[in-house]
């Protein structure tokens, strides 16, 4: 059976157990439709809250990006595990006992202001349209290599499926298919990875077969990778080029965004006590972790099997470099999606593949005769690719592809329903039309959700970066707005409306112009990026992927110092404060 | 009565925390970031540690963090008398 055959077969399997799952348990009253009735165990919810978190970036683009960053990749193994300590000790209890439906509810109550929670309805706007711009490109890879068309043609593609899958059911068809999704993704990324550490190291579990010696030889696996990168002049795998300020700040953005992003937030709404609530994101790390510790195996491995392939013999011999007309059927098919690029600069009908930026490396190039680097990948093809790379078998190539699938689905699933939530339940009818029936509420909240992935498709299309780096700036953003607002209302009882409002605002905006000023994100049309995106020109050295931390920072002092100059928080919201933070009633 | 034993269990809360949360700035921004260098120049298992903490050994820590930090958080309910149920 041919690979496009099988891979049909296995997307088709997998899209018919969610669509099935989500009609079996269709969303029926409103209350369902948000958040499951609360009803759901500590331990399920966290395989949902796993599938939810592990989006097409955790999938398709981390392990990828770490190939190529190695040590700088660092940054998102820690940045978006870390941020669930941060919950579970600093937000999701809390929240849990405040006992309400939204993100923008609890700003609204605890700064007892309609203006709040318009301002968080907006931040929380702000994040969640950056992050589903990052899965509808990944989307788009995913289709564009498996039914073999360009890339907007497989982005158009995914975002009416996206379409489809995400308005038909609530969050109860979410929790219960999101189960089913974290299982096939985690069985997706486990069984390559396990495929290629057998191959490479002999080792059967991927987790231990990062220190393993390379199977023939007496020589570390990540040893060996360091010879060969620097051999070809790119940075040691296991050091990093990023400064450490940098690398320090996109960590902490993306942990403290990790703790601030609302559709995983609400997820710890769903659970029936407070102390399930830390439980609950115990257990969603765990299953979490497990791919994320499997991911820098994955990511050093493929880097070793990529570099093999074009380097296949001695650096520098002519006979080391991989004839361009006998490149494996993998390089063939990712050409078409245009994702992959040779040019033969040299005229030798081979490939050269190395790092032609760095200037100490010249001499040595031009000394074998190579003029520039030949092959070009975007980043995100890797994890898919990876397999084939490997000379896996077909099925589990056809895996892969439904793993990716299914980690963009459930990502993109549980961002729009925050985005419909936000706008029917906080805009709608908690603001501006309070009367309107449940009935009209839910069809406010599809036409908000069709509109959130016409957006996204729109931003997909041009991405500012690899779906990682897009998704660092959704993070970002949640970091220096929501994240603040709600760390304050818990445990800072002086912080009051002004404060709160002068602190979101400030936060996102900061931050938000900092990344349309290098990156350039919702403003294209209009010219953005404006500024020259190095490390000179920003501030301080940070990176508009980790700038972030700095608007947590204005927002924390300009919240703060507000607060202190307005009137004092009202004894109500002071008494609920003191409520919330204890788990019993009283 | 019920104030003070409310302020003392937010205040052990607050103390557990904050031995939570060094550790888990140490495991990552300390071991991996900061002192990354230093503790390269040791191997484990064949891999650097600095490296090692900073893509596998921080993620372990924080899914114990949080599972100790439950249950620590769960006795400390019990003795000030604040539990659920």
């Amino acid at each position: 059976m041919s690979l496009q055959i099988l891979t049909y077969i296995t997307v088709g399997l997998s899209f018919a157990l969610y669509i099935g799952i989500a009609i079996w348990s269709r969303a029926q009253d409103t209350g369902e439709f948000y958040i499951a009735g609360k009803s759901v165990s500590p331990l399920a919810n966290g395989m949902p809250t796993a599938a939810d978190w592990m989006s097409a970036s955790s999938f398709i683009s981390m392990a990828g990006l770490i190939a190529f960053m190695g040590y700088d990749g660092s940054v998102y193994l820690m940045g978006f595990t870390g941020g669930y300590v941060l919950l579970a000790l600093l937000l999701a209890p809390y929240l849990r006992k405040f006992g309400e439906f939204t993100v923008p509810a609890f700003i609204a109550e605890r700064y007892y202001s309609k203006i709040a929670r318009i301002v968080a309805v907006i931040c929380l706007l702000f994040i969640s349209f950056t992050y589903v711009a990052g899965q509808m490109r990944g989307v788009g890879i995913v289709f564009s290599r498996f039914l073999e068309v360009d890339v907007t043609t497989g982005l158009l593609i995914g975002m009416g499926v996206v379409f489809i899958y995400a308005v038909l059911g609530g969050m109860k068809g979410i929790t219960y298919t999101q189960v089913a999704q974290y299982c096939v993704l985690i069985f997706a990324y486990t069984v390559p990875a396990v495929f290629i550490a057998i191959q490479l190291t002999g080792n059967y579990i991927p987790q231990f077969a990062f220190g393993g010696e390379i199977i023939g030889s007496e020589v570390k696996l990540l040893d060996k990778l360091d010879d060969i990168v620097t051999s070809l002049g790119f940075n040691k795998y296991t050091s990093g080029s990023k400064s450490r300020i940098d690398v320090f700040c996109i960590t902490m953005a993306l942990m403290v965004g990790t703790a601030g992003l609302p559709h995983v937030i609400v997820r710890f709404f769903t659970v029936p006590r407070v102390r399930d609530a830390r439980l609950s994101a115990g257990y969603a790390l765990l299953f979490i972790a497990i791919l994320y510790t499997a991911a820098p195996v994955v990511g050093s491995m493929a880097r070793f099997n990529l570099i093999n392939t074009f380097q296949a013999d001695e650096v520098g011999s002519i006979d080391g470099n991989l004839k361009y007309e006998e490149r494996p059927d993998w390089v063939k098919t990712w050409e078409k999606t245009g994702l992959v690029g040779f040019e033969d600069k040299n005229g030798d009908g081979r490939v050269q593949y190395y790092d032609d930026t760095n200037e100490s490396f010249m001499p040595i190039a031009e000394k074998y005769g190579w003029q520039g680097n030949e092959i070009i990948f975007d980043n995100d093809i890797m994890v898919l690719a990876n397999p084939e790379i490997a000379n896996l078998p077909d099925w589990v190539i056809a895996l892969v592809a439904a793993g990716g699938i299914a980690a963009a689905l459930s990502t993109a699933a549980g961002l729009l329903l925050v985005i419909s939530a936000a706008v029917s339940y906080d805009l709608i009818k908690c603001i501006f039309a309070p009367n309107i029936s449940d009935k009209q509420e839910l069809i406010i909240s599809r036409v908000a959700a069709a509109f959130a992935i016409s957006v996204a498709g729109y931003l997909g299309f041009d991405p500012p970066g690899f779906i990682n780096q897009v998704v660092a700036f959704a993070f970002g953003l949640a970091a220096s707005s929501l994240f603040p607002a709600i760390f304050l209302g818990i445990f800072f009882k002086r912080v009051n409306r002004e404060g709160a409002i002068a602190g979101m605002l400030s936060g996102l905006i900061f931050t938000y112009f900092y990344i349309e000023y290098f990156k350039g994100l919702f403003f294209k049309w209009a010219g953005a990026p404006w500024g020259i995106n190095n490390a000179e020109q920003w501030f301080l050295g940070i990176s508009p992927e980790g700038i972030g931390v700095i608007g947590m920072c204005v927002n924390f002092t300009v919240a703060i110092i507000v607060s202190y100059f307005t009137s004092p928080t009202p004894n109500h919201v002071q008494k609920m404060v003191e409520q919330l933070r204890v788990p019993r009633h009283f | 009565m019920d104030k003070n034993k409310h302020s003392a269990y937010w205040r052990a809360n607050l103390k557990l925390m904050a031995f939570c949360l060094s550790i888990w700035f140490l495991s990552s921004f300390g071991f991996g970031i900061l002192f990354v260098d230093q503790l390269n120049m040791i191997r484990i298992g064949g891999i650097k540690l600095g490296f090692w903490f900073a893509q596998q050994g921080s993620i372990y820590i924080f899914v114990l963090l949080i599972f100790f930090y439950a249950w620590q958080i769960n006795r400390i309910e019990r003795k000030y008398d604040v539990h659920e149920d």
